[in-house]
């Protein structure tokens, strides 16, 4: 019961949407309208099980005082703050009836003076460690190595005017050896290709393990019989 | 001291450098063009300029749908590009239905109409000329509905008025009926996915705005399945370049586009060079230890 | 230990003092987010309680945004406004009319289940959720994949090898072509494991690696690239929006 019923759904919802692409009409064009419209309401249940998972485990660890449990009060403190401010519209110009991220409400000013910030600057501190890494890590130890760097270097370079300045005196048929053509050749020709091949590689993987979870073959999303 | 105890040679120093030291080069090339105020034109590359003519070529009133599938941590690349194609499409007189499949891009959407669509373009009604239809939930399930059905989704726009007050969603009946979808972001879901679920099924053009980690991504789409890629704060740049000689009023204005790219050259040229040096060192370091194992094995 | 307690005082006092400054020259919002994107930035010296402050704080902030931005934009006017449109009333009155869909109490219930994950007793439950987010999503895939990705790349691929334009011959063009048909035939070689890379198999796997190290070198380029952007943006933040020292 525990596993065979949560195989069942996945097979019929599966099966279902896969005849709805090729029997769009009733009943099947339905259902898969249907369950596209009830996969979209559950992918909001799955914002409040992350959001209650996050209350539990915070304040698991204030209760047992574990390390840096201050900061979890900190975790509560914005949770709690932000979620007020948005479900209950505080400061909306529109009152309740507004937009939720309406300009000058106090959802969107949390949004723009915190949110933004914090999530921003965590994304540009990549910026950083990709320099860091470029200077300690990035070897050309072998022809393959070479061959990825001296790639980034033409990219590097076409992307930016000074690629163009090094290489205008290549006029004519030379043209194209310039460093912008050859970044633009190198994306839109061996770039190309490479993700293509990953692309279809890729397609290939997906639509096996789609078949599998389909038919039940694949069954590690249930856990273990225990759980 | 190095592992055999002995004092750290100035190579090896080098090498292993404090890397808060890196750090600071990488801020003060990003900075001093900031500080100058430097800006770059960019030439359009034919993948940019594709999706340009594309939209140039619109007929007055046709439908674009604008997917705004980003958050703030790839704003700096993706809403200059935002505001160069709205503000093209403004000029094209087109019809813009803005919507978001990420959370983060609804405020986004609030704020390129308030502060880009608005005050430039005082004549466009809402409802009439343009809608914020906002955020729903759903990835490609989502794309998948409105594929089929736009308004058993989408019942109100964003401030909670029913669709079907607005004279411009009258003819709306799915994805179908629209000239247009550009997808601005490049993660999940994203572009990958409105080709996926809407261009390829609905044989609908698709455009697409990402971020310069996705642009090598999406060229397998491209020309086919993509009308057109800005990746990018390049991307960016370049469609400001191609607005810009187009309609030359926008040469007096700031584009966020080009105001990143002198920062993105220096730092770039910097990148480069910590490469080379660093692979200098390695390789003095590798023929230094060559030679003290007498040439080695 | 006591000196190390005094400097973190002493950090604590001017970051107090700057912060009191900045509220009353450019207001307190501002101020926070500058505030809170330079904890962040503290990281790079090394980690401290400023960093920590802040990205706990990012972790709640951005776990409700995301519940509140559902929570309106899809729970109200599609599960509630739809399962008993009078019960939604109140904040989207144009709904309130509309016929009743009981339909709906599926996605309810299933919805609810998935919530169930959070109880150690009845967190099996959670599974039937689960199988069906997992069935759509393998339905949905499995079709579009393959039309997207799989039988239109090879459409794709299938290019002219020799290219002629409006003046003839077009060498670019024809050597491009080559390449991209070749690079995906050996690409996907490289990525075929049955049979041993020897031979001219070999060889097409050794090709197929060279054209996938220009892939991944074309990435890096542009990474780099969208990094540093996402750098710049903040630095336009810091030094434009709060100290007013660019545009």
């Amino acid at each position: 019961m525990k596993r065979t019923v949560p195989l069942l759904i996945t097979f019929i919802v599966g099966a279902v949407l896969i005849l709805a692409e090729f029997v769009p009409h009733e009943p099947f064009g339905n259902f898969g309208e249907d369950f596209s419209l009830y996969f979209d309401i559950i992918a909001v249940f799955a914002f409040l099980l992350g959001g209650g998972n996050l209350i539990r485990v915070h304040v698991t660890k204030v209760q047992r005082k574990k390390k840096d449990w201050p900061f979890s009060i900190v975790t509560l403190v914005g949770f709690l703050g932000m979620l007020a401010a948005g479900l209950l519209k505080i400061g909306n110009p529109d009152g309740i009836q507004g937009d939720v991220a309406k300009l000058g409400s106090l959802f969107n000013d949390l949004y723009m003076f915190i949110f933004t910030p914090l999530q921003a600057s965590m994304f540009a501190l990549l910026a950083f460690f990709v320099g860091s890494a470029s200077y300690r890590a990035f070897r050309a130890k072998n022809l393959d190595a070479t061959i990825l760097l001296v790639a980034a270097f033409v990219i590097l370079l076409g992307r930016t005017p000074f690629g163009l300045w090094l290489t205008s005196g290549l006029e004519g048929s030379l043209s194209f050896l310039q460093i912008p053509n050859l970044a633009n050749w190198i994306m839109g020709v061996p770039n190309l290709a490479g993700q293509r091949a990953i692309m279809i590689g890729i397609a290939l993987g997906v639509i096996s393990m789609s078949l599998r979870l389909i038919l039940g073959v694949e069954r590690t999303y249930l856990g273990q019989d225990n759980e | 001291m190095n592992g055999n105890g002995e004092q750290k040679s100035l190579v090896e120093r080098l090498q292993f450098i404090d890397r808060r030291i890196i750090f600071l080069f990488i801020a003060v090339a990003v900075v001093l063009p900031l500080l100058f105020g430097a800006t770059l034109k960019e030439e359009t590359t034919p993948i940019v300029q594709e999706l340009f003519d594309f939209i140039e070529h619109l007929p007055p009133d046709s439908r674009v749908l604008l997917s705004f599938d980003y958050g703030p941590t790839t704003a700096p690349e993706i809403q200059p590009m935002a505001d160069a194609i709205v503000r093209h499409c403004a000029e094209r007189d087109t019809r813009l239905y803005m919507m978001a499949i990420w959370a983060t891009g609804h405020n986004l959407t609030g704020s390129t109409i308030e502060e880009t669509l608005k005050p430039e373009f005082p004549g466009y009604v809402y409802g009439e000329d343009y809608i914020n239809l906002g955020y729903k939930a759903g990835n490609q399930g989502l794309i998948r509905l409105l594929f089929d059905d736009f308004k058993r989704m989408y019942s109100t726009d964003a401030n909670g008025t029913a669709i079907d007050e607005f004279p411009m969603m009258q003819q709306i009946k799915n994805l179908k009926n629209f000239d247009l979808i550009v997808s601005f972001g490049g993660g999940f879901p994203g572009i990958k996915e409105w080709v996926l679920y809407a261009g390829d099924p609905g044989n609908i053009p698709v455009g697409g705005g990402c971020t310069a980690v996705s642009a090598p991504l999406l060229y397998p789409y491209y020309p086919n399945q993509l009308v057109g890629i800005l990746g990018g704060a390049k991307g960016a740049a370049e469609y400001e370049n191609a607005l810009i000689t187009k309609y030359p009023a926008y040469g007096k204005k700031w584009m966020g586009g080009m105001s990143l790219m002198m920062s993105q050259a220096v730092s770039h040229v910097v990148i480069m060079l910590f490469i080379l040096f660093g692979n200098a060192l390695y390789f003095i370091l590798r023929a230094q230890r060559k030679l003290e194992t007498g040439g080695g094995e | 230990m006591a000196a190390r307690n005094i400097a973190g005082y002493v950090v604590l006092a001017l970051i107090v003092i700057a912060f009191a400054i900045s509220v009353v020259l450019k207001g307190l919002l501002l101020t926070v987010g500058a505030f809170l994107t330079l904890f962040i930035f503290s990281f790079l010296y090394k980690d401290n309680p400023y960093y920590k402050f802040a990205e706990h704080l990012f972790v709640g902030v951005s776990a409700a945004y995301w519940m509140c931005m559902g929570f309106w934009g899809t729970m109200v006017p599609n599960l509630f406004g739809k399962l008993y449109p009078p019960m939604v009333g109140g904040v989207l009155p144009a709904l309130k009319d509309n016929p009743a869909e009981f339909h709906m109490v599926i996605p309810l219930i299933l919805g609810i289940m998935l919530l169930m994950r959070l109880s150690s007793k009845a967190g099996w439950i959670s599974k039937w959720a689960l199988a069906f987010i997992v069935g759509t999503t393998a339905g949905l895939n499995l079709v579009r994949y393959l039309r997207s990705d799989f039988i239109q790349q090879i459409n794709n691929t299938a290019l002219s090898l020799y290219v002629t334009g409006a003046t003839g011959f077009d060498l670019g063009a024809t050597v491009s072509n080559i390449v991209i048909f070749i690079g995906v035939m050996c690409g996907l070689i490289y990525f075929f494991f049955s049979k041993e890379h020897k031979g001219a198999f070999g060889v097409g796997a050794r090709t197929g690696i060279i054209v996938l190290m220009v892939t991944f070198g074309a990435s890096f380029g542009y990474t780099v690239m969208a990094r540093i952007s996402l750098l710049v943006g903040r630095m336009q933040f810091l030094f434009g929006d709060w100290l007013g020292m660019i545009r």
